[in-house]
């Protein structure tokens, strides 16, 4: 049977003036997925996700959601059946916590009398205690304002997770701890999850599958343990050699003691 | 009490009335214009430049400048459409007074609006609010409590410059400042300044309540803040809708002078006697009070020929008073359908006095002495003096040239002269003030300046009311100019002051009988 892919990219183009930001990028991505977007600063891959919620209008090409070009509905529409997670987090400050996990269900003019158990619900899936529900945004760490932040995204019951480098301003071992743990989640709700990351190791160990973007193009497209056993692009391959080599001289330091 | 404070009092509340009437319609027009233009151009850099550039520029205007232009630009707007907009009263006070709330509120919106954190814009996009959800539920939530504070700027601002209402007649605290100072009433003065600063800091702190109460997110502050100001404006609005239609109501002008209150107090004084409802707006500008007669918007006031003939009909020449009179009377007829009722019978002249003993001191009895030691001696001049063709003439003929040039306001012109900064003042034939500061009247053999017969008109509406004709009859020929000098000195002098209606009551005692 030859059903089309959950999520389909095609021939997207998108210029910042002469520089080519995205350069004929395809893509399709299948249910369940869990697919990180990889590579240098400007390499095009947060402009990549936007393209698929329309944060970012392309050139070119085309974006299909579940066989359906995204284009057909309003943006707002669009957006509300995606999870948005970002690295700004962006918690609205004025809300407490419960109103911020319950933004989306009220546009989509859910009853309100279900809110009080939903965001327990939806608190306790990214780990944080149910009275956290009634502080401010400015009461919180910078890594229990991001599990509220994918508390938030997942208050509708999203079809896809987008997220742009969701836990890049947060310390190195709240950073592991939450992408562990959102992984977790990813698997027990069968989410499918497109997530940009500069952090090569991060992806590795948190995706199904890489891809690789450099200069507005794919140059590779494979799974963590195909990509970590070597590839024939010496940019992918320089890139994938960092967290290697990283791990190989801490392995060494273990060994040495 | 002292009467002067006990009249005060009495028009305070309805002067509160009209100022708080005055200055919240104008803030609500300003925010009603202002937010909608601050949410447009916070959006769209090239209408914002242009935008804050002309609010701005609008704020440079002195509020009192910007309220007089109004009157014309309404007058012309009036007769270019034929429509019956008053350029008078309310409607100009309004327009003035909103626009210059609304360069704070539309400068504060834009950096309210622009200040909301990146973050907070990037999740309402990304969790799909449209862009009025962005507006209502983040942006302006966000935004407002310095949206707020620039509405708290604006607000003080316009209960401040409302005073400035009272000179294109709207009645305002300004009504106790303005006739303060014309009549060296400083107890006047003071009742209204307090009461504007009392009603500004009242204002401001009800605002200041609901901005804490957006900031702790407290709905009891903000609707006890809003309930308050809601309830003060509506009971500055009901007393007043609730009245009588103006149609039975004579509105009785003056311009901003002791002997104009008098004459508009003793104008009333008649008309109430005969069973006219009276209104006043006092402190009218020269050339406006007559246009607002012409226009209707007031129906009857004194005026004095030499500026009817100056002003209004543009003439340079010199004629006999008996013949000034006569031109006018026709012409004004013939151009507005205005009656000149006639003479009141004392004479309010432009003329050069000195003090006594400085001009015995120079030998100087006339016009012809005065130019030989002009240029040693200053000038103090009223405020339109100097600009007028009367100066002109009188200047040109006797050679005057004065070392030094001064504008005052009346009253502190009389002050310049007693004190010695100013040795020639431009006084007032029916002052008097001549008197009491022993000041003498400088002779104009060459008949360089011009009759000011005192001239009571009446709007073509009442042209032909016999009834208010009647009433007012008794005035013609009545008020010898050393009976009105006596009037104003009781309203001007320092000791044992009367108000304006006293020196009405005194200068018109058979107005009561009848």
């Amino acid at each position: 049977m030859n059903q089309p892919p959950f999520l389909a990219v095609e021939g997207l183009i998108k210029r910042h003036g002469d520089q080519a930001a995205l350069d004929q990028v395809s893509l399709s991505v299948a249910k369940g997925e869990f697919v990180a977007l990889v590579g240098p600063s400007g390499s095009g891959k947060t402009t990549l996700l936007k393209s698929i919620n329309r944060l970012v209008e392309p050139d070119a090409g085309e974006v299909r959601l579940d066989g359906r070009n995204v284009r057909d509905l309003p943006a707002s529409a669009l957006r509300r059946g995606i999870g948005y997670v970002f690295q700004g987090i962006g918690l609205f400050p004025h809300m407490d916590v419960a109103e911020n996990v319950w933004i989306v269900p009220r546009l989509e003019g859910a009853d309100e009398a279900g809110k009080g158990e939903r965001v327990a619900e939806l608190l306790d899936l990214v780990a944080l205690p149910a009275d956290f529900a009634v502080r401010m945004p400015r009461e919180l760490s910078g890594g229990q304002a991001q599990r509220v932040g994918v508390a938030r995204a997942l208050a509708a019951e999203p079809r896809l997770m987008l997220m742009d480098e969701p836990f890049g301003a947060l310390d190195p071992v709240t950073r592991d701890s939450l992408g562990r743990a959102y992984r977790d989640l990813h698997d027990r709700l069968g989410l499918t999850t497109l997530m940009v990351t500069h952090d090569v190791a991060e992806a590795l160990l948190l995706a199904d599958r890489i891809v690789v973007l450099i200069g507005g193009r794919i140059r590779a497209d494979a799974t963590p343990a195909a990509l970590a056993a070597g590839c024939d692009d010496p940019e992918v391959q320089a890139m994938i050699a960092v967290p290697r080599r990283q791990a190989e001289r801490l392995a060494d330091l273990g060994m040495a003691r | 009490m002292n009467p002067a404070i006990a009249e005060a009092l009495a028009e305070l509340p309805d002067l509160v009335r009209a100022h708080l009437l005055l200055s919240g319609a104008a803030v609500a027009i300003g925010v009603a214009v202002g937010l909608p233009l601050a949410i447009w151009a916070a959006g769209n850099a090239r209408a914002r430049t242009p935008l804050l550039g002309f609010a701005g520029l609008v704020q440079t205007i002195p509020a009192l400048a910007l309220l007089a232009l109004f009157y014309p630009m309404l007058l012309i707007l009036g007769r270019a459409t034929g429509l019956a907009i008053p350029a008078l009263g309310f409607l100009p006070a309004l327009i003035a007074l909103s626009l210059y709330a609304l360069l704070p509120i539309l400068r504060n919106g834009i950096a309210a609006l622009q200040g909301v954190d990146p973050g907070a814009i990037e999740a309402a996009d990304g969790i799909g609010m449209t862009r009025r959800q962005r507006l209502f539920m983040v942006e302006m939530p966000l935004g407002a409590p310095v949206i707020l504070a620039g509405i708290r700027t604006a607000a003080v601002w316009t209960i401040g410059a409302a005073t400035l209402a009272t000179t294109v007649g709207q009645p305002s605290l300004g009504n106790l400042i303005f006739s303060g100072l014309q009549t060296e009433n400083w107890l006047r003065v003071l009742v209204g300044c307090a009461a504007a600063a009392v009603l500004a800091l009242a204002v401001d702190g009800l605002l200041a309540l609901v901005e804490s109460g957006l900031k702790r997110r407290s709905r009891r502050r903000i609707l006890l803040g809003l309930t308050t100001l809601a309830a003060a404006l509506a009971l500055a609005f009901l007393p007043l809708s609730g009245r009588p239609g103006g149609g039975g109501t004579i509105v009785v002008g003056a311009k901003n002078f002791s002997e104009q209150y008098i004459l508009a107090s003793a104008i009333e004084r008649r008309l109430r006697a005969a069973g006219f409802r009276t209104e006043r707006r006092d402190n009218l500008g020269s050339t406006v009070a007559y246009q607002a007669l012409a226009a209707g918007d007031i129906d009857v006031y004194v005026d004095y020929s030499g500026t009817l003939w100056t002003n209004i009909l543009g003439r340079a020449d010199i004629p006999l008073p008996e013949e000034m009179r006569a031109v006018l009377a026709r012409e004004l007829e013939r151009r507005d359908h205005v009656l000149v009722m006639g003479a009141l019978g004392f004479e309010n002249a432009y003329a050069l006095a000195m003090r006594r003993d400085r001009a015995q001191a120079l030998g100087v009895r006339s016009l012809d002495d005065l130019g030989r030691v002009a240029p040693r001696l200053g000038l103090g001049a009223d405020l339109e003096f100097l600009t007028r063709p009367e100066w002109r003439s009188v200047s040109s003929r006797y050679g005057l040239s004065f070392g030094a040039q001064r504008s005052f306001s009346p009253t502190f012109m009389y002050r310049a002269v007693a004190d010695g900064s100013s040795d020639v003042i431009t006084a007032f034939s029916s002052d008097g003030r001549i008197a009491a500061l022993d000041l003498v009247i400088l002779a104009d053999p060459r008949r360089a300046l011009p009759s000011y017969d005192a001239l009571l008109l009446v709007t073509s509406r009442h042209a032909r009311d016999a009834r208010l004709i009647g009433a007012l009859r008794p005035l013609i020929g009545a008020i010898p100019v050393e009976r009105m000098r006596q009037a104003n000195l009781m309203v001007d002098r320092d000791a044992d002051k009367r108000t304006p209606a006293e020196a009405a009551s005194w200068l018109d005692p058979d107005a009561d009988r009848r």
